[in-house]
């Protein structure tokens, strides 16, 4: 009997081919749209032109005159069903059709449900809205200004636009340490709005079938069972009658986690006409009213000794959240992990304190690839670790590699109180520099400099927090947030495996089975994954802040040693032998002593069914929740070197090194794909990608037009490297890193630009770093701001 | 085949509103369907034909999940009406396949890991079987510019361009290499 070929059987560390990838290239996935339940109808929503106005009348006669017009909703039919209002997940409401005001431009106003998405729209069209304009708040610093308008009259107790106020770290310690530093390096900041933009909008199909009680929702949602908690709370239904089906997800990267207003409206229409309703949302409705990311302006602030240690760090962040205060994080931190902030870095004292002011934009705040709020954490981080070298004169690779967190200082309590368990730091520092030819490169961009050509080169080194929670620290709206899986191996050896995350193209059907083979030597080939209904999955927090792995990964390793650990109770029965006298390998057990005598894990698992000891449960199967007892926290460092034309301040991409430690991978062809997609997003938001609004509050990149995207042609290569430190309490030692590229990338695209500008003294140019900024940053010799215009009037 | 029962709803007819009849060539069979004028051809492929891989992502003609091939040409559908695809050769993804062969595009997205998310996939894999049929031995340059109309959230795109020249490498007879691009 030889050893089963861990690669062969495609367990882990395999680049297997992905499972999921045979329905899509054949273009039979099943995306929402792609669903047509018998008698179904189609809903439209109108949304408010306008920004900021009381709503005087709505008129909807003539929409409901158009033959095929089965509904129309406004805002006074929700509220006579208690349903105008719903739970925001950061403890805030949020209206689901206005009957007050319209507090953002893009607002839900009514909506309308017909025989065909044609006529809904032509009846939108013909509904009549009388509004009483408002002035718009656009930005914090006109939301916090004495005279400034009430966006939230609708709360009670809220005399302000301000959303909240919170802090966290050590004041007088942090104070302390800045009164004793030598160097002091200040910079302010602003992370743009920014949205995530999944190729595939949000939509629902509702099917409330009167005669069993049964609500059956098929919705694209990162979280299938956050949002039956939340149907079944806020519509009060009963939760085992609720069913959400979360079909392929075409994208989502945190904007498909909140509850929207169309899926509560589509709810509602399904109940009231016994029919089920379908709202596919278009390009302008997702990118102007659901769940933007980032938004967050930043007065940073270290402490440093001559020589480079950094003394203490203190931040005060002021952040947009839009009309409604709808961010999707834990509940207990209001401005997410911001203060996962400088994790990487051995620094003693710490304070942040943070301002969510409400305006009238769209709300959101989701976690944007990232896990809430670390994007914007470690972008602040690597651009005033930027500024505080050029402040010291120090090269910013060096003052990096002093302050780093060392590898036997781990486990590590940063100054926020996070505890990081592993990371080999410097080591992926050496690989990344290695890899572009720093020195080389500081000497060719010197030569260029004389002869008036911009190089730069710009680094970002970072740990992030991945992979909520542990359920001490983590919730959301009450509900720990741990994960699941259920492994049901049936009488062949062929298995069944179910989780509570939801994959949007991460490819856990391929990479679980690889985990389920990895722990039983079952190929993976024979292992079938099925997530996203709440009927059949067990219950599990989904799919966000690269969860997936760290916390449902890991339950899907517990799940198969449960069902493992049964198997070796069969392996006993059938070689006759105690338990204590099986030995494990991959795929068999043997008898000690007597590496012949052995069972496989298949000849379990048909004993199991069919040869049972007396005593023993029949079946073979588990399930586990996983509640895990720490973060992951991979590193990352991410280097850039880029040319600037003075003539015009485009800049162009030279080379992009990527090095990663994500520990274990389980897939390595996986992994490499998330990690280009991130540093896509990251070159994304250094270059073009984002979201402002004018005076009067509309909103700018309300379509493809107008807001950015990078195509294949204007995207760089990326050269990828690894380092594998293990986590050291993952069951197979993995990381998160789905999101690694999108929180670190962008910091190393800007620093390479600004260290390219150089020569003309330039601090800061906010993001997107686009041509016409780089330009007046270069003719003026001074920062430039991206904030959105300001009324002075 | 003709359905064995096929219920007729009767419903009020709307005078008011015109139809055409169109007949297209739908990956080699000839569809016909009474329409009306507004109607997008994406609309007509995905409702009426339930041809359900061609995709809409952005109703702009930005995001190129809707591409389809009209007369061999990279369309996208969802700014195209299906009047204006009367009497024209229409090709989905459904179309690239025959029922037991992938065609080389649709194995390479698959062997480079060119998706993520599926969503975008059709449209890209079409833009590049018509850039193929013009161009059978690309560069990367070649590939990134004939792509350059459909956006990708996952991939980052690196993926999508080895996929597409391992294609077409694997159309010109070569081995397909793993180092396609840099």
């Amino acid at each position: 009997m030889t050893a089963l070929d861990e690669i062969k059987i495609g367990g882990l560390g395999a680049s297997r081919r992905r499972v999921e990838d045979n329905r899509f290239i054949r273009g039979k996935g099943t995306y929402i749209d792609d669903i047509v339940l018998p008698g179904m109808l189609h809903m439209e929503i109108l949304r408010s032109p306008v920004a900021h106005a009381r709503i005087r009348s709505i008129d909807t006669s003539k929409a409901w005159e158009i033959p095929g017009v089965r509904l129309v909703l406004t805002g006074d039919m929700m509220a006579t069903r208690n349903l105008a209002w719903m739970p925001t997940l950061s403890y805030d409401t949020q209206a689901v059709l206005a009957t007050d005001k319209v507090r953002f431009q893009g607002q839900e106003v009514a909506c309308v449900i017909a025989d065909d998405p044609y006529i809904a729209k032509d009846a939108c069209e013909a509904i009549v809205v009388d509004y009483e304009p408002l002035p718009a708040i656009v930005n914090p610093t006109q939301a916090m200004a004495p005279d400034a308008p009430l966006i939230r009259d609708d709360k009670e107790n809220q005399a302000d636009n301000i959303a909240f106020h919170w802090q966290v770290g050590d004041k007088e310690g942090t104070d302390r340490a800045f009164a004793e530093a030598d160097v002091i390096s200040k910079i302010s900041l602003h992370y743009p709005r920014s949205h995530p933009s999944p190729i595939e909008c949000c939509g629902s199909i509702a099917d409330f079938d009167r005669a069993t009680g049964k609500l059956t929702v098929y919705l694209t949602t990162q979280a299938p069972h956050i949002v039956r908690a939340a149907v079944a709370m806020v519509a009060e239904l009963p939760e085992h009658m609720i069913r959400i089906v979360s079909p392929d997800i075409g994208g989502g990267f945190g904007n498909k986690v909140p509850v929207y207003p169309g899926y509560v409206m589509s709810i509602l229409a399904s109940i009231l006409l016994e029919r089920p309703v379908k709202w596919i949302e278009d390009r302008t409705g997702n990118l102007i009213s659901t769940g933007f990311g980032r938004d967050v302006y930043l007065d940073g602030e270290l402490a440093l000794r001559r020589d480079g240690r950094i003394l203490a760090v203190r931040m005060h962040t002021t952040s947009d959240h839009g009309a409604f205060f709808g961010d999707a994080q834990p509940s207990k931190f209001k401005i997410g992990l911001m203060h996962s902030a400088f994790s990487c870095y051995d620094i003693p004292y710490a304070y942040l304190s943070a301002t969510g002011v409400y305006t009238n934009k769209a709300p959101g705040g989701v976690a944007y690839r990232c896990s809430f709020r670390v994007t914007e954490a470690m972008f602040f981080q690597e651009r005033m670790i930027e500024a505080a070298a050029s402040d010291l004169g120090m090269d910013p690779a060096e003052l990096r590699r002093i302050n780093l967190v060392r590898d036997d200082d781990f486990p590590h309590r940063t100054a926020w109180g996070f505890l990081t368990d592993s990371g080999q730091y410097g080591r992926c520092l050496d690989v990344a520099l290695e890899a572009i030819g720093y020195e080389e490169f500081r000497r060719q961009q010197a030569q260029a400099r004389e002869a008036g050509r911009l190089l730069g080169i710009g680094i970002s080194t970072m740990t992030e927090p991945l992979g909520a929670g542990n359920s001490r620290e983590y919730d959301i709206l009450g509900i720990k947030m741990f994960d699941s899986a259920e492994l049901r191996v049936h009488l062949t050896g062929r298995a069944i495996l179910r989780t509570g995350a939801r994959t949007q193209g991460q490819g856990h059907e391929t990479t679980w089975a690889q985990i389920v083979a990895h722990e039983l030597g079952i190929p993976a080939d024979d292992v079938l994954v099925e997530e996203g209904d709440t009927d059949t999955a067990p219950f599990g927090m989904g799919t966000y802040a690269s969860r997936s792995t760290p916390v449902a990964g890991a339950a899907v390793a517990m799940a198969a040693r449960k069902v493992r650990a049964k198997a070796r109770k069969l392996a006993a029965h059938l070689l006759e032998v105690s338990e204590e006298d099986v030995e494990w390998e991959l795929g068999r057990f043997h008898v000690r002593g007597a590496p012949d005598r052995g069972v496989t894990i298949q000849e379990c698992a048909m004993a199991a069914y069919a040869n049972m000891p007396d005593g023993l449960e029949p079946g073979l199967e588990a399930s586990a929740y996983y509640d895990p007892p720490n973060l992951t926290w991979p590193f990352a460092c991410y280097v850039v070197t880029v040319e600037v034309d003075p003539e015009t301040g485009v800049w162009d991409v030279l080379n992009v090194v990527a090095v990663d430690d994500c520990g274990v991978r389980i897939n390595p062809m996986v992994v490499e794909g998330q990690i280009m997609g991130g540093l896509t997003e990251a070159y994304a938001m250094a270059s073009m990608q984002f979201i402002t609004f004018d005076a009067e509050g509309n909103c700018i990149g309300s379509n493809f037009m107008d807001y950015l995207l990078p195509t294949a042609w204007e995207t760089p290569g990326f050269e990828l490297h690894e380092v594998v430190t293990p986590c050291p309490h993952h069951p197979i030692g993995a990381k998160g890193v789905g999101e690694c590229a999108t929180v670190g990338g962008p910091a190393a695209f800007v620093n390479a630009v600004l260290d390219a500008l150089k020569p003309f003294g330039v601090r800061n140019i906010d993001m997107p770093l686009l041509p016409d900024r780089v330009h007046e940053a270069i003719s003026r010799r001074r920062d430039v701001s991206g904030a959105p215009p300001v009324r002075t009037d | 085949m003709s359905p064995l029962f096929e219920e007729i709803i009767e419903e009020p007819a709307s005078a008011d509103v015109p139809t055409r009849r169109v007949a297209i060539t739908v990956n080699g069979q000839r569809r016909v369907a009474e329409v009306e004028p507004r109607l997008l051809l994406a609309h007509l492929l995905r409702q009426g034909f339930k041809l359900t891989g061609t995709h809409l992502g952005c109703d702009t003609t930005n995001c190129g999940a809707c591409t389809v091939l009209v007369d061999g040409k990279a369309i996208k559908s969802c700014t195209m009406l299906a009047v204006q695809a009367d009497g024209h050769e229409v090709t989905t993804v459904e179309g690239l396949a025959s029922m037991s062969e992938l065609s080389p595009i649709q194995e390479g997205f698959k062997d480079e890991h060119g998706l993520q998310c599926g969503f975008c996939t059709p449209g890209m894999m079409l833009s590049a079987t018509a850039m193929l049929a013009e161009n059978p031995n690309p560069t990367e340059e070649d590939v990134r510019w004939a792509l350059s109309g459909n956006l990708c959230r996952c991939t980052g795109y690196q993926n999508i361009v080895k996929a597409v020249l391992w294609a077409a490498a694997k159309m010109r007879g070569e081995e397909p290499s793993h180092e396609g691009a840099a």
